[in-house]
């Protein structure tokens, strides 16, 4: 078995739209060591001139899926690993893939609520591998998850979030749209803010165990908002994607 | 992001955990949990927490507290060069070194 550091291959076995802007790749990896919920890999292209790129995704899929992993990639107009993953891999294809990666932005169910998750767009990618995975170990720790999208279009994983809020199993999603709201929208229609946060987080306490992940400045509002509102920092881990849009 | 006054180089901190594979390259362990004393204020963190910038041809951590620089490192042909003067210390767990 490959340790984490080492580079292997993983074929690329399925490909679905998650959005206009965004897309899920499952990756068969069958010396796969396993990973952990909110975990990343790290992807590396390699030009025939030799010129290599490397890029962090964080891992999406459940660790309970055994041989395959999933990520979920947002393509950046002007990067240099989104678009040929967007517009070049098809299935069958060959990724160097090295991990798992991180053990700091990490839950598992073992480790307690209850659990507040904070995403910005494609932050949700992480707290999506955690929420999977709290479905499938039949958790009933109360979890609540704030999700801030632009425009109705662009909540990645929306129908699957629905779906298991409606387990009755101690989840809820919160949406905010903070550009455009469709006709009858009943969510959130602006940034995330103290107000927001302090709604969402009631319920589960000021001892909730909490993870906020997305663009540095939605991370930097939501986590000092948090220190405003009494929540230990202890309780709240972070991870930051730099600048909106790159 | 359309905060007035606010420093647009704050938009491009990441966290620790995001040269988790770089530093895994150097120390052959996964180091997002390792605590490390800021030698500058002696606040003591874990790697992960910290703050990196890693826009720049290296990748520099800063303490969260203070904002020092605790570590940088460059790749550089085949090497990495590392520059620890602002960790004090860094805690290994016994387990991830013996035994290697």
């Amino acid at each position: 078995m490959p340790r984490p550091i080492e580079w292997q291959l993983g074929t690329v076995t399925g490909i679905q739209t998650e959005t206009p802007t965004v897309r899920s790749f499952t990756l068969g990896l069958p010396e796969w060591s396993g990973h952990r919920a909110g975990q990343h890999v790290d992807i590396r292209l390699t030009a025939e001139d030799g010129y290599s790129v490397e890029r962090s995704y964080s891992i999406a899929s459940e660790p309970e899926l055994a041989g395959q992993l999933e990520i979920t990639v947002e393509r950046i107009p002007n990067g240099e690993v989104s678009p040929f993953l967007h517009d070049v891999v098809v299935e069958g294809d060959r990724l160097e893939v090295r991990g798992p990666i991180g053990g700091y932005f990490v839950w598992e169910t073992g480790l307690g609520g209850p659990l507040f998750l904070v995403a910005g767009g494609s932050g949700v990618v992480p707290l999506m591998a955690m929420l999977r995975h709290r479905a499938r170990a039949g958790s009933t720790i109360p979890t609540r998850l704030l999700f801030s999208s632009r425009g109705p279009d662009e909540i990645i994983y929306r129908d699957e979030l629905d779906r298991l809020a409606g387990h009755g199993d101690g989840l809820e999603v919160a949406y905010t749209l903070t550009r455009q709201q469709p006709p009858g929208w009943t969510g959130y229609s602006r940034r995330i803010d103290d107000r927001m946060l302090d709604e969402v987080l009631e319920p589960l306490g000021s001892g909730a165990r909490t993870y906020i992940c997305g663009p540095t400045a939605l991370v930097e509002t939501a986590a000092n908002a948090l220190l405003r509102l009494g929540l230990p920092a202890d309780r709240i881990r972070t991870e930051r994607f730099g600048p909106t849009g790159t | 992001m359309d905060e007035p006054g606010r420093d647009p180089a704050a938009d491009l901190m990441v966290d620790g955990n995001a040269v988790a594979g770089t530093l895994m390259g150097v120390f052959g362990e996964e180091v997002t949990t390792m605590p490390g004393q800021c030698a500058h204020c002696g606040t003591v963190n874990m790697i992960g927490g910290m703050h990196a910038y890693i826009r720049g041809p290296g990748i520099v951590l800063r303490c969260p507290v203070c904002h020092g620089v605790v570590i940088r490192a460059v790749e550089r042909g085949d090497a990495t060069y590392v520059d620890a003067q602002g960790m004090r210390y860094l805690r290994f767990r016994q387990s991830t070194v013996i035994g290697r």
